[in-house]
Formats: C-alpha cells, sequence, structure tokens
C-alpha cells in the first residue's frame, strides 16, 4: 500500500505532464515536456506564501485536507495491489465521499475569500458534485450485485480472476456512467476546462485563484492525484489485469506498478487525445450530459437484475 | 420505573419554579430541566438495555387511566429526548425569555417524555395532545414581537390538530375492533385487511404531519424561525421523531406488519420528502428555514429506512428488514445530535446578529469563533461526509438498500435503484446545501452592520452547543456505543439476530460489508499530518505575507461584492427549475423626461412552496369564499335568528317523528 501511494504521488504529475504534451503535439505544438508539472510544483513550492486580506484558517486548511482526502483514498482504492489494509475499512461509498470531502474543503476555501471568483467557483463546483453523486452510488450498485458487496478488493479480486465477465451489458453501461463521472470530476473537458481562467467557463480555476506558493502546489499536486486514482479506479475496476493479490512477491508488485502505469498513461492518452476534438460545454448544459450519465447507471442496476 | 417518575416529577417541579417571581430561580428552571433531561436519558437507556416496566394508574386519567410502559423502542425515544432537552436547558440558561415560556418548556418536555411511553390508546392520545398544546404554547411566545409569528402558530396549531385527528380516529378504530385500549390488547386484536388498512393510513396521515413529511410538512419550515431560539433544537431534535415513533409502534408494532403496499406508500413518501426537503433547504436564504427544510429531508431518508424494513419484512427478509430499521433508528439518533446542535448555534447567530438572513451574514468566524467552530461540525455531519456521523447512518440505509435485489422480485428491482438515486441526490444536494449555510453564513466578510457588530454567545450557550458536538463526533466515530440499544429496539419489532455486530469496524450480519469510521477518521488525521510534515520540510520560507486580494486591479473587494446564498443557489435553482418554478419580478423606474435613463431597477426573487400552492391554496381561498357566502345567513336581524331556531327545532323533530 504504502507503494501504491508513493508511486500515485510520484507518477500523478508525471501523467498531467503526459496529458498535456499529448495536447500539445496534437495541436501542432512543441510542448514543454513530460516533466514539466514536476519543474512547476519545485518551483512554487519556493514561493514565498501568502495570507490575502480577510481569510482565515480555512482558507489555509483547505490545501493540506484536499491532499490529506486524495492521499486516503490513494492507500484504499485498488490500484497496484488489491490486498490494501484499508479493506474493510472503507469501501467505494466512503471512497466517494472521501473525494467529495476534498472538493468541500476546497469549495470552503474559495468561499472564505470573500471574492466574487470564489463565490462562484464554489458554487459550481458543488452544484456539479450535487448532480454527480447520483450516478457514482448507482454505478457502484450496479457494479456491486455480481459480487454481492461493495467492498473494492472483493469486486476487483472478482473481476481479475474472470475478465470476460467485464463484457457485460451491466458492466458497459456502468463503465459509460462512471467515465463521464470521472471526466467531471476530475474536471476536464467537457465539464471544466483546466487551462481556462475566463471567468465565464471556470469552476476549480476560480475556487483556487487566491492560492499562491506552497498552498498552490498541493492543490495542483492534489489535482494530479485525483485524476490518476480516478482514471487508476477505473481501470481496476473494469480492466484489473496485472493487478496484484494478497501475497504477492516483489516481481508480482513490479509487474503491478508496470501494468498499472502503462494503463493509467494509456487512458489519460485517449482522454487528453478526446479533448483536442471537443469543446466544453455550457455550464448549464452538464447537468443534461450528467442526467444523461445517470440514466446509463440506473439501466445498469436495472439490467443486472432482468438479465442476471 | 423510579428514574423515569423522577423525570417527570422534576419536569414539572422546573414549570413551577419558573413560574416564581424571584431572579434567582430563572436559572434553577433550566438547571431542573437540564437535570430532568438526564434522567430521562438513563431512564431510556436502562430500558433499552432490558430494564423494561410498566405501570397502570387507574385515578390519573378518566377511562382508562393512565397505563405507562417503557420497552427498548419507547426506551430509545426516551434517550434521545432526554439528552436534547440536557443540550437544549443548557443553551437556554439566560437567554432572557419570557416566564411563562420558561414554564411552559418544562411541560413540554414532560409530554415528550409520555409519548413514547404511552401503554394504552387513551395515554397515548393524551400525551399527543398534551406535546401539541404545549409545542404551540413556545411556537406562538413571541407573537407581540413579530408579526409573522402569529401566522406561523396558526398554521401550526391547524396541521398538528388534524393530524390529532387522523391519529384519534385510527388509534380508536383500532381498539374498538380490539378487547380494550391497552397495546397489549391491541397486539392481540384479530382485525379484517381493509379495517388494517384503514388503521395504518390514518395514523400514517397523522404521524407524517408530525414528522414534517411532504405535503404535510408546511407547518414546519414556519413553525421553527417563529420559535424562540432555544425550543426550535426540542422540535426539531425530539418533537418530529415522535412521529418515526408513531408509524413504527402502530405499523410494525401493534398492526406487526403490514401488506407490501403499504411501505411502498411509505418510501415513497421518504423518497419524495427527502428530495424536496433538500431542494428547498439548497434554495433557502434564511438559516432556521433551511434547517427545517432539512429536517423534513432527514425525516424522509428515516422514512425510507422504515418503509424498506417493513417492505423486506412483508418480503420475508428479515435480516435486511432489521438492517434497514437499524440504519433508520440511528439516522433518527444522529439527526436528533446534529440538528439541535445546527439549531443552537443558529440560534446564537439569531441572538448576536438579530438576524437569520445568510445573505446578511458572513464574517462570524472571527466575530463568533467558538460558535462557528461548532456550527462546522454540525454542518459537516449533516452533509452525510466522513468523517460525520450522518455518513455512518446514510451508509447502512445503502447497504440494506442495495442488498435487497436478489432478495425481492420485480418491484424491488424497480424501487430500490430509484430509491438509491433519491439518496444519492439527497446527499449531493445537501453537502451543497451546507457549504452554502457554512461558507456564507460564517465565513468571508461580514454583509451587512449587524454581522459586523456580532459579538461571542454567552459561556452557557456555548456549553450547551459543545455538549451536542460531542456527541455528535462521538456517534460519529463510535457508532457501536449506540448499538446495543438499536438493536434491541429493533429485535422488539423484527425478532432476528443483531444486524450490525462490532465495535471498530461495523460489520453487517445477513451480507458482506463492513466499514470503521473511526479509522477512516485516523487515516484522514495521519494523512492530513504528512501532508503538513512534508510542505514544512520542502517549503523553506515560512512566513505568510500579507497581500491584496486579486480584485481586477479596480479598488479594494468590499462585501457587496461577495457571493450571497441566492447567488450561491443560482446554479441549482437553474438546474431544477420546472421542480421550483421561482418566481422573479424586475420594476424599473425611469426618469420622467426619457425613457432611456433608468431611475431605479427594483429586482423581486423568491422560491414559493410548490406544495403549499398547488394544495393548500385552493382549499383555503374555497374555505373564505364558503366563509364569506355564509355570513349572508347572519345578517344581524333577530327575527331572523328565532326564525332559525324554530325551524331547526321542527326539523329535528320531524326527523325524530320519522325515525321512531
Amino acid at each position: 500500500m504504502v507503494l501504491q501511494v508513493l508511486v500515485v504521488a510520484a507518477g500523478a504529475p508525471l501523467l498531467a505532464g503526459l496529458m498535456r504534451q499529448v495536447r500539445a503535439r496534437l495541436e501542432g505544438r512543441a510542448g514543454a515536456g513530460v516533466r514539466q508539472p514536476w519543474r512547476d510544483l519545485r518551483k512554487l513550492a519556493r514561493k514565498e506564501r501568502i495570507a490575502p486580506h480577510g481569510t482565515g484558517y480555512l482558507f489555509r486548511a483547505a490545501p493540506p485536507l484536499l491532499a490529506g482526502t486524495t492521499l486516503v483514498v490513494a492507500a484504499a482504492v485498488p490500484l497496484v495491489t488489491a490486498a490494501s489494509p484499508l479493506d474493510g475499512v472503507a469501501d467505494l461509498f466512503a471512497v466517494a465521499a472521501l473525494l467529495a470531502l476534498g472538493s468541500v474543503a476546497l469549495a470552503l476555501g474559495g468561499l472564505d475569500t470573500g471574492t466574487a471568483f470564489g463565490g462562484m467557483g464554489a458554487s459550481r463546483e458543488m452544484t456539479v458534485l450535487a448532480l454527480v453523486e447520483p450516478t457514482i452510488l448507482l454505478a457502484v450498485f450496479a457494479l456491486s450485485i455480481r459480487v454481492g458487496t461493495t467492498d473494492l478488493g472483493a469486486i476487483v479480486t472478482e473481476t481479475a480472476s474472470s475478465p470476460l465477465s467485464v463484457i457485460s451489458p451491466v458492466s458497459l453501461l456502468a463503465a459509460v456512467a462512471l467515465a463521464v463521472v470521472t471526466i467531471a470530476e476530475s474536471g476536464r473537458i467537457p465539464v471544466d476546462n483546466p487551462s481556462t481562467h475566463l471567468e465565464l467557463t471556470m469552476i476549480h480555476e476560480a475556487m483556487i485563484l487566491e492560492y499562491a506558493g506552497p498552498d498552490l502546489a498541493l492543490i495542483e499536486w492534489a489535482s494530479a492525484m485525483r485524476l490518476t486514482v480516478m482514471l487508476g479506479l477505473f481501470t481496476g475496476l473494469f480492466a484489473p489485469a496485472g493487478i496484484a493479490t494478497a501475497g504477492a512477491g516483489p516481481i508480482m508488485l513490479l509487474v503491478a506498478v508496470v501494468a498499472f502505469a502503462l494503463k493509467v498513461a494509456l487512458l489519460g492518452g485517449v482522454l487528453a487525445a478526446g479533448e483536442v476534438f471537443m469543446a466544453k460545454l455550457r455550464l448549464f448544459r452538464v447537468p443534461e450530459l450528467l442526467a444523461g450519465s445517470f440514466l446509463m447507471a440506473l439501466l445498469a442496476v436495472a439490467a443486472s437484475f432482468f438479465l442476471a | 420505573m423510579i428514574l423515569y417518575a423522577c423525570a417527570l416529577g422534576l419536569c414539572l417541579t422546573a414549570a413551577l419554579v419558573a413560574l416564581l417571581p424571584a431572579r434567582a430561580v430563572t436559572v434553577a428552571a433550566e438547571v431542573i430541566t437540564a437535570l430532568a433531561g438526564v434522567v430521562a436519558a438513563v431512564a431510556g437507556a436502562r430500558a433499552t438495555l432490558g430494564h423494561g416496566w410498566s405501570a397502570w394508574l387507574p385515578d390519573l386519567l378518566p377511562l382508562g387511566g393512565l397505563r405507562l410502559a417503557l420497552d427498548p423502542l419507547g426506551g430509545l425515544f426516551t434517550a434521545i429526548t432526554g439528552a436534547v432537552t440536557v443540550c437544549a436547558a443548557i443553551h437556554g440558561i439566560g437567554s432572557g425569555a419570557a416566564r411563562a415560556t420558561r414554564a411552559v418548556i418544562p411541560l413540554f418536555v414532560a409530554a415528550l417524555l409520555l409519548v413514547p411511553a404511552a401503554d394504552s390508546v387513551s395515554t397515548f392520545l393524551f400525551g399527543w395532545e398534551l406535546m401539541a398544546m404545549t409545542s404551540l404554547l413556545l411556537v406562538a411566545a413571541e407573537h407581540r414581537d413579530r408579526p409573522s409569528v402569529g401566522k406561523a402558530a396558526l398554521w401550526y396549531a391547524v396541521m398538528t390538530h388534524l393530524g390529532l385527528v387522523t391519529i384519534m380516529c385510527g388509534l380508536c378504530y383500532l381498539a374498538a375492533g380490539a378487547t380494550g385500549d391497552g397495546f397489549d390488547q391491541l397486539r392481540a386484536a384479530e382485525l379484517s385487511p381493509a379495517a388494517r388498512d384503514v388503521i395504518f393510513l390514518a395514523t400514517l396521515a397523522g404521524f407524517a404531519a408530525k414528522a414534517g413529511i411532504v405535503p404535510l410538512h408546511v407547518w414546519l419550515p414556519r413553525a421553527y424561525p417563529a420559535a424562540p431560539g432555544h425550543v426550535s433544537p426540542l422540535m426539531s431534535g425530539a418533537m418530529v421523531n415522535m412521529g418515526v415513533y408513531g408509524v413504527v409502534r402502530v405499523g410494525l408494532d401493534l398492526l406487526r406488519g403490514g401488506p407490501v403496499w403499504w411501505w411502498w406508500i411509505v418510501l415513497a413518501l421518504g423518497a419524495l420528502s427527502a428530495l424536496y426537503g433538500v431542494l428547498h433547504a439548497a434554495m433557502a436564504t434564511d438559516l432556521k428555514r433551511l434547517l427545517g427544510y432539512s429536517s423534513t429531508e432527514n425525516m424522509g431518508l428515516v422514512l425510507i429506512g422504515v418503509g424498506a424494513a417493513g417492505f423486506f419484512a412483508a418480503d420475508g427478509a428479515g435480516p435486511l428488514a432489521a438492517l434497514a430499521l437499524t440504519a433508520a433508528l440511528l439516522h433518527v439518533v444522529n439527526h436528533a445530535a446534529f440538528k439541535t446542535l445546527l439549531f443552537q448555534a443558529a440560534g446564537s447567530v439569531q441572538r448576536a446578529t438579530g438576524t437569520r438572513d445568510l445573505d446578511a451574514l458572513g464574517g462570524l468566524r472571527t466575530r463568533m469563533p467558538y460558535t462557528t467552530a461548532l456550527f462546522a461540525v454540525g454542518a459537516l455531519c449533516a452533509s452525510a461526509l466522513p468523517p460525520g456521523n450522518g455518513f455512518v447512518s446514510e451508509w447502512l440505509l445503502l447497504q440494506s438498500l442495495i442488498h435487497a435485489l436478489p432478495a425481492s422480485g420485480v418491484a424491488g428491482a424497480v424501487t430500490m435503484p430509484l430509491a438509491v438515486g433519491a439518496i444519492a441526490l439527497t446527499a449531493g444536494l445537501a453537502v451543497a446545501t451546507f457549504v452554502k449555510a457554512f461558507g456564507v453564513g460564517f465565513l468571508a466578510r461580514p454583509r451587512s452592520p449587524a454581522a459586523e457588530r456580532a459579538a461571542e454567545s454567552p459561556r452557557t450557550a456555548i456549553c450547551g452547543t459543545a455538549l451536542a458536538a460531542a456527541a455528535c463526533l462521538l456517534l460519529a466515530l463510535d457508532p457501536a456505543l449506540v448499538l446495543p440499544a438499536l438493536t434491541a429496539a429493533v429485535t422488539r419489532v423484527i425478532p432476528v439476530g443483531r444486524p450490525v455486530t462490532g465495535e471498530v469496524t461495523l460489520r453487517l450480519s445477513a451480507i458482506t460489508g463492513s466499514i470503521s469510521p473511526v479509522l477512516i477518521a485516523l487515516a484522514l488525521a495521519g494523512a492530513v499530518a504528512a501532508v503538513l510534515s512534508l510542505v514544512r520540510a520542502v517549503a523553506t520560507r515560512r512566513v505568510r505575507r500579507p497581500a491584496r486580494l486579486w480584485d481586477c486591479g479596480a479598488g479594494p473587494v468590499s462585501a457587496r461584492m461577495e457571493y450571497t446564498a441566492t447567488s450561491f443557489a443560482e446554479p441549482l435553482q437553474r438546474v431544477f427549475v420546472d421542480a421550483l418554478q421561482p418566481e422573479s419580478a424586475i420594476d424599473v423606474t425611469v426618469v420622467k423626461e426619457s425613457a432611456y435613463l433608468v431611475q431605479r431597477v427594483r429586482f423581486r426573487a423568491r422560491v414559493p412552496d410548490r406544495v403549499e400552492r398547488l394544495l393548500y391554496e385552493p382549499v383555503l381561498a374555497a374555505a373564505v369564499r364558503l366563509g364569506s357566502q355564509a355570513r349572508r345567513l347572519a345578517d344581524g336581524s333577530v327575527h331572523r335568528y328565532l326564525s332559525y331556531g324554530f325551524y331547526a327545532l321542527t326539523g329535528v323533530l320531524i326527523v325524530l317523528a320519522v325515525i321512531s
């Protein structure tokens, strides 16, 4: 598990760099290189800390809280190994709730600044969060039916032992629903654009506008980790090939790390390539997208009953 | 039993003491009430642990006498009431309430203790009516100071008494079919299915009205803001629970369960209330109104659990039913804890600033630091996020619902996913609601001079609120603490083994599933500590430099530029525009000389309660029309009145002659 957290912590900025590089190449730019996010983090960490006027302890507590929740999720989710010491402590519901807790911390940090931007970002983030929640829980519901539990390790181990069981209407519908939710939660196009600073469109960036230096570094790092964890969870649920089970030796663990890195890099690359050909949705069209994904999840649950 | 009698006696003493004219006794009344709460909590806890009792005092009441019994189910609700009373009484010390209000509060508590201990129909109805009357007096207490209070009290009086009438009809019908009005005799009654249906539906309507379930919730968002500061925690933390108690007692205990469709109705009402309540809470700008709608939401979640329990029990899935009922009762306990906390904090805010309008609050973080921190705990618990206590009960509820699929037929396959979706949307919107309540109400900059002048509340108020917060944290980290009591209460009506076991990790016995709230909290604390030490190691420059906020270069940011509660909720209002149908009006006044120069723009926006508009207003309008037409019968002429008397007498005589 420690290995898994370390892999996520070290690899997340690289994933962000890879996705930017893919986008840059597809758009005909040279790109800054895969390691650029790490350089940015180093630069930000050395800068001076800022205490904007009128902000309080919540503003300061939000970045560590966000990073903390993400680390716990990275430890609880089966990415490299299906045997986590947090197994039986936190299941899929708890993971979803912990991710929401991180968003809430950031939203409160944004509201604490008392600027229009902070409030705007917080309000939009909470709207998206409220609409994403039903889809997540229903997708969890659909995935748990086959195994009979919401325990993550059990679901992944079950899928790993019979990989073909994924090719069923239930899993496919749940996969589509979860994919939309993953994009929405990690703030990618078409729900949010991580590289925009236009007040009409930004969600995540508006909340963190007042952060600078080490605080900003923490947020950027945590956001990259969240994306990695979510993509990793997605691959773990639907393509767990190569994942280490309980009692695996060091070689198996190494294989598992490489497999995890490859899968997540591939998924991230596809996501980035997709973003090049897509525009951001208008904020008030996002609910329609999320309602669609909710319907998929509902169909997945219904299908699992009627096809069983 | 002696403890219970002591609690009632202390309540009466407190009421009498409050009426004494001396100044020193004003604190004494609250202290005695708090003591009564402690004793009642202990009495209830003892009853849940197997020390139940029953008593019959034939001379105390006419008809059947006073028949009392405390079993684990009643004991659980008695204990909740006692605990809420302790917090509310301590919070109320020195609140400066009127003497009459002080005297009625202990009586209200006594009524709340009487209802779950009643063991016969007449005793139950007596306690219920006493509870209704005393709470009505408390809601109306400040009618001289604020004109809106009188109207709220009128709504409350009508709704609660309509509820009483339906409960009375249902229970009397049940008693008529049994050999007596004691609950033991009712359990043995043999009734036709149709009679059982009528009894269940009639009592359900009355209990739903008390629990604030849609469409009978209209009194709730009015009465809570109207009630004095330390009364609303009692109403929201203890009184609405009695509706749930009634449904469980009558539906699952006295009638011993029923057909599946009963519980569908309960489930549907619960889901509807949860969604409707949270949607209006997300739109509300009045802090207490927001908390009131949130009560509707949480009682809806509880009814989903109760409905699912009845559904499973009717289906023969006993262990699942026990799990669902445990989840529902745990949510009742959790809701009582965090709602008491939130209402007390809201009361402190109102006392400090004189307003409940979130659009005018803000910046209380530096002015009321303790109240802010306590409200944050309550908001975390109410938004069902870990490590809050609401998360644990909602997790249990979801687990019981998602494992229903193999057990129940097509009906379950359609109902359960929708119920899960409803709970999930409710949870998401509750997060948005409480981020709004806390973020806009307490953080950032004050939005009005009233909020700017706020000062921290007195020490007793903070103590009472902190006590509720401690209960919340205890329930959040160690829910196993109340499990024995819940299990005893559940096995009273659904006799299967323990549905949830474990100390640190909660394990479900019928299905595979486990969670450990305390370990999640520890992991979270460890991770945050790790991050902080990492930042300390990497970031070499420790001192924070004060800096300007980003103001687009246009001068300092003022409070007018802040997001308000209304603007925070605007995206959600747009998303749910079909369900909410908000109203807005813009009046533009132009200068006389030119139509292009605007003198003044007025904008008004309101989110009306649609149930009230569609269901209640037509009825009220019809009643008013009928009344004004009936006035024509009474035009003041004495001759006419005498002739009415004459004709009525003749009519009665003719009817009697025909009949005999």
